[in-house]
């Protein structure tokens, strides 16, 4: 019984970060139809400008945590800008391209940097409480917690305010919205800077749980995110979320009671089981093409 | 008129990269070195970068390699593998049909070392690989004899599993240890089911043994797992870049067992990347710079004067690896791949930096002793050696 709740604290801190980052996957998918394959670098990023931001600054938690954030956000922004605006009436196909260039683009150009990888340090004070057998770090309920709130904001900012209706209005209907007076590309340029501003804050979380960081490191979590994205439907931001735990508690389930030789196999067929079940995710709506 | 004016810089560009290669150069000697200078272990690339010019200028500096009656200059050709088998295996093709090397040094790990012998084998040409320790490199993967021309210069994992499994029982005096490596790379896999197979023979357990796959960062569930068995010792046969998160991620789960490694440990990396985690835990490797002997004190004060770093396994290895195609050079008297691969296989003995290597006969692997060294305040400190 111990060793099942470790294993669900294991599961709950992975799934957070997959969570985190399928959210970026899926707001920008919802807004645009369009995949953006660079998110996976994106989040590589941000767990680079926190050991930037760490080690030269020497900065505290909190102000890392702010300005990683803000990094990324306005690296996606001008990303978006540059790479995305100028194809958004071109086919779908040019845009998800331009995608894969960027994210080799941000990989190559941090491995051109340094190809060392890098250590973050502890950016907070370690300890691990133990209660009977199961061991609880301050690391991990700082993860937890962290990507709670931050999925809440998401949340109250989707659900409540005016540019969250903004946002849900131009995924529902990209033609008739502009015509009613919404800046549609202030939107999108928001969209974009809060996705990726949370895989820059994946990225950090990332880091400090797994503190030796690559230019290579965002390809397998990316694709990991994306499944993620898919499984809860992608699109749907509450969708995300529980897809991104669905994902981490296989994962983690698969290895504590299976060799774990067998984990991504074992994962990745359960996903495509409920892929054939529930094509369009688990909370996505199917959506009909009309001829 | 655009497109052909593009078109004609590229065939100017095309014509110059053909016109580069073909140049033939009799009056050097070129030796080739595949080396991981980007990818998952750059610290390992750069060691050998660093360590094969030194040794190629350390011999140019003397005037060169005395070939009959004339000295030759050394002239390396380095190329970056970017940590993929792939990319590997197209180095030493180009290093061979296009740049015409003698011999070729490098590459280092199990998993790129395996597929670069392969072409150079086919291709005739001798390839010493420095730090590759599983048994599969020299060995032809159909008939199970040995390959003609790949050597190395490091001792074997079959060797280095049975000093680890007989450390653990008759030093540390413990019989029951968890496993944990990456099953998708050779060398890991390898040495861990070596290690298994001993320490269950002379009277230990392995109580849990468990594996990930390249690239995971995340351990804590099989980790989770070991802690449930309660082992005496993990055994850690992976890179100096992943064991830093297993140990820390370890620690966190509350685990408290001390953690024992193999060769792959030995990069001033693993230190800077695990900070005080790893500190008072063992690891078996090559040589041990604190303790050594003249010859190898000066390569050690040689390589700080120009790099700035003590010397680890690799960069001493490939400095071994060079020492040995120079010999077998000045044997063979003649720039040419057979008559170097020749004189090589019949080097009864060398001494090098990393001590006492003797080749047997049709065999490329060396018999030499290990050492275990001891991670202490950050440094890499000699604790006791194994005889073959």
């Amino acid at each position: 019984m111990a060793y099942l709740f470790q294993q669900a604290l294991n599961a709950l801190q992975l799934g957070s970060i997959y969570a985190l980052i399928a959210l970026g996957y899926t707001m920008v998918y919802g807004i645009l139809t369009m995949i953006n394959f660079a998110h996976g670098d994106l989040f590589m990023v941000g767990a680079f400008f926190c050991f930037l931001l760490a080690v030269y600054l020497k900065l505290s938690f909190v102000p890392t945590l702010l300005f990683t954030i803000l990094g990324v956000a306005m690296l996606g922004v001008v990303i978006e800008r540059l790479a995305y605006k100028p194809l958004r009436n071109a086919p779908r196909v040019s845009a998800i391209i331009t995608a894969l260039g960027v994210g080799l683009f941000l990989e190559n150009f941090t491995l051109a940097l340094s190809p060392y990888p890098k250590h973050i340090p502890a950016l907070i004070e370690h300890t691990t409480w133990t209660i009977g057998t199961v061991s609880i770090s301050s690391l991990q309920i700082l993860i937890i917690v962290l990507s709670l709130v931050l999925m809440l904001i998401l949340d109250f900012i989707v659900q409540r305010t005016k540019a969250g209706m903004a946002m849900r209005a131009i995924s529902w209907d990209k033609t008739i919205v502009p015509l009613m007076g919404v800046p549609v590309n202030k939107i999108i340029s928001l969209t974009f800077a809060i996705g990726t501003g949370l895989g820059g804050a994946a990225g950090m979380m990332y880091g400090l749980a797994y503190p030796v960081i690559d230019p290579y490191m965002g390809i397998m979590v990316g694709w990991k995110a994306f499944i993620s994205a898919v499984v809860g439907g992608i699109g749907n931001i509450r969708g995300a979320m529980i897809g991104g735990f669905i994902l981490g508690a296989v994962e983690i389930m698969v290895a504590a009671f299976f060799p774990s030789t067998y984990r991504d196999f074992v994962a990745f067929t359960m996903l495509f089981i409920l892929l054939i079940v529930r094509p369009y995710g688990i909370l996505g709506k199917p959506h009909p093409q009309k001829v | 008129m655009k497109k052909s004016a593009i078109f004609i810089i590229l065939l100017v560009i095309l014509s110059l990269g053909i016109c580069g290669c073909s140049k033939d150069d009799s009056s050097q000697i070129k030796i080739g070195v595949i080396a991981e200078l980007t990818g998952d272990i750059p610290a390992v690339g750069a060691s050998c970068k660093n360590a094969a010019e030194m040794a190629a200028a350390e011999i140019n500096d003397a005037g060169g390699i005395q070939l009959g009656d004339k000295k030759y200059p050394v002239k390396l050709i380095i190329e970056d593998n970017a940590g993929k088998a792939d990319q590997s295996a197209s180095s030493a093709q180009k290093l061979i049909t296009q740049n015409k090397v003698v011999a070729i040094v490098g590459p280092n790990a199990s998993r790129y070392a395996l597929p670069a012998a392969e072409i150079a084998e086919s291709g005739k040409v001798v390839l010493i690989t420095p730090w590759s320790t599983a048994p599969k490199t020299t060995l032809d993967s159909k008939t199970g004899a040995s390959k003609k021309y790949i050597f190395r210069s490091c001792f074997i994992d079959p060797f280095q599993g049975r000093v680890l499994a007989k450390f653990v029982l008759d030093n540390l005096k413990v019989k029951k240890a968890a496993v944990l490596y990456d099953v998708a790379s050779e060398y890991n896999k390898g040495i861990a089911e070596i290690f298994k197979e001993i320490y269950e023979q002379n009277g230990g357990k392995v109580v849990a043994f468990e594996t990930y796959t390249t690239n995971d960062k995340d351990f804590s569930s099989q980790l989770t797992k070991i802690k449930q068995t309660a082992p005496d010792i993990i055994f850690l046969p992976n890179y100096y870049s992943e064991v830093p998160l297993q140990i820390q991620q370890a620690k966190r789960l509350g685990i408290t067992t001390p953690f024992i490694g193999s060769d792959s440990w030995g990069s001033e990396e693993l230190i800077k990347l695990c900070g005080k985690d790893c500190n008072d835990y063992y690891f078996s490797t090559h040589y041990a710079a604190d303790a050594s002997t003249a010859a190898t004190k000066k390569f050690i004060e040689d390589y700080k004067a120009k790099y700035g770093t003590t010397p680890d396994d690799v960069a001493a290895l490939t400095y071994d690896s060079f020492g040995l195609i120079f010999q077998s050079l000045k044997t063979a008297g003649k720039n040419d791949r057979q008559a170097v691969r020749d004189a090589l296989a019949k080097i009864p003995q060398y001494e090098g930096v990393t001590g006492n290597m003797q080749f047997k006969e049709g065999s490329g692997d060396p018999v030499k002793s290990a050492v275990i060294l001891k991670v202490k305040d950050g440094k890499f400190t000699w604790f006791a050696n194994a005889k073959p």
